[in-house]
């Protein structure tokens, strides 16, 4: 049921529990994500960031609590999560882009086998996309022969077909090689400076730093803090936080 | 030992007819026992418990009976039951297709399971249906993993189709076995049958490689 409370938040998330058979990862957690905002989730190994993402698109179904994208519960069985998560693109450390399909056809399959476009205007769309992110050479490879950081791009291009709202990175960048990083956030930055709603699981502080609006750090299934990047990162206020950044700069 | 093939060699295009119906039959069993197959593998890896259920136990049973049992059973139960006068290919096809579905279910079941998690979690969270996710994205990486195995199947099909001789259709060692029992020779007629299975093997295999290959290339 959609509700009006308020047209601004893209997702809210409400005392979010989630079990792996005994083991409980996210222990509570709510927060708030606004249109257009971008929030870095960060935290140590094992805190639940990858969890909470993935539950936002419902990978992972939440074992107690509420999930809602523009109102909607997603938590709830009537729910057609297939609807939900058109509006939702995800990114994946490891890209899982289709092997079996060339670069172009990766970009143009979603959008025509699931909002029926032509494929005259998903191959339009799927260019524009591809020379958004630089690869428009690469249309016609197959994906075994990019390098990480192509491969990553052509992933980003694939979520974008959808046309989504809401855009999850789960560690984007955690599987490049070091000096691939910096393109495929270039291609985040681009994406975050044209409005886009973003939640990112990362590992880069420095990006995180520069363009998120919002730090949400995870410590043992908990949001042990949520602050602008600067009182963050110049004054984190749990020890777990001053811990992990002292680590981690 | 004397062989002695100029005798059976009028009787060779005999034999030779009987090539066709093999290819036929061996065709029709591999293309419906691998649909059928991919379903019940489908069936396996479901949440439904009733048709997880029904798959293993579909299973158990035509692996755990020989083929030569079942074949017999079909033809010769399917009139008696429901009064269909069943033809020995009709009854060989539908046998073979059954059975090699129970095999290849588990072939086809292995080869989904050993596709990367990632690839459905991209597909769904692209808002795919799982029947579009399993036939576009998984199914295609599934088989080209299980090619050698598919291959190593049809090969499989295509000598077991000697079982139908057993119910009376005229393939290649039913023609050669007639063809022995006309002359009274029984080594010559049997050893041009092998060898024409063992270059139909043959070239079923150079097929199957060329098409891995081909397969591979576009990945």
């Amino acid at each position: 049921m959609p509700s009006n409370e308020n047209y601004n938040v893209a997702v809210k998330v409400n005392d979010l529990h989630k079990y792996f058979g005994e083991l409980q990862v996210l222990k509570g957690i709510s927060n708030e994500i606004n249109k257009g905002e971008v929030v870095a989730i960060i935290g140590p190994s094992g805190s639940g960031k990858s969890t909470f993402l993935r539950c936002m698109n419902l990978l992972e179904v939440p074992t107690k609590g509420n999930i809602y994208v523009d109102g909607v519960d997603i938590t709830q069985p009537k729910v057609d999560i297939m609807k939900i998560r058109q509006n939702i693109g995800m990114v994946f450390q490891h890209f899982h882009l289709f092997p079996h399909m060339t670069v172009l056809e990766n970009v143009m399959y979603a959008p025509i086998k699931v909002k029926k476009l032509s494929k005259v205007e998903a191959k339009q769309q799927a260019s524009a996309l591809l020379a958004r992110v630089g690869l428009e050479s690469k249309a016609q490879v197959y994906p075994s022969r990019l390098s990480g950081g192509q491969k990553q791009r052509v992933a980003i291009a694939r979520s974008l077909a959808m046309q989504p709202e809401i855009m999850l990175f789960d560690e984007p960048t955690s599987a490049l090689d070091p000096e691939m990083v910096k393109e495929v956030l270039d291609v985040m930055k681009g994406l975050a400076d044209s409005g886009m709603t973003m939640a990112i699981v990362t590992h880069e502080m420095g990006f995180a730093k520069e363009v998120a609006d919002r730090i949400l750090f995870l410590d043992e299934g908990k949001l042990a803090e949520d602050a602008t990047p600067d009182d963050f990162f110049s004054n984190p206020q749990c020890d777990r936080a001053k811990q992990f950044l002292e680590k981690m700069l | 030992m004397n062989l002695d093939f100029g005798r059976i060699i009028p009787n060779i295009p005999f034999i030779l007819q009987g090539i066709l119906l093999t290819l036929q039959f061996t065709a029709l069993s591999t293309i419906f026992g691998f649909l059928w197959g991919t379903v019940l593998s489908l069936f396996k890896i479901s949440n439904i418990t009733p048709l997880t259920w029904f798959s293993n136990v579909y299973t158990s049973i035509f692996r755990g009976t020989p083929l030569l049992v079942q074949l017999s059973l079909i033809y010769y139960a399917t009139p008696q039951l429901t009064g269909y006068n069943i033809s020995p290919l009709e009854a060989g096809v539908f046998t073979f297709s059954l059975n090699s579905g129970a095999y290849i279910s588990e072939t086809i079941r292995g080869g989904i399971l050993a596709v990367d998690r990632g690839q459905g979690e991209a597909a769904k969270s692209l808002g795919v249906p799982y029947s579009m996710m399993m036939w576009d994205v998984i199914l295609p990486q599934a088989v080209k993993n299980i090619l050698p195995a598919l291959a190593n199947e049809s090969i499989n099909l295509l000598k077991d189709s000697t079982l139908v001789s057993v119910i009376g259709v005229t393939d290649i060692l039913r023609r050669s076995q007639i063809v022995a029992a006309e002359k009274f020779i029984y080594f010559e007629p049997i050893l041009v049958a092998a060898l024409i299975y063992y270059v139909i093997v043959m070239g079923l295999t150079t097929g199957a490689y060329a098409l891995e290959r081909k397969l591979q290339r576009s990945s």
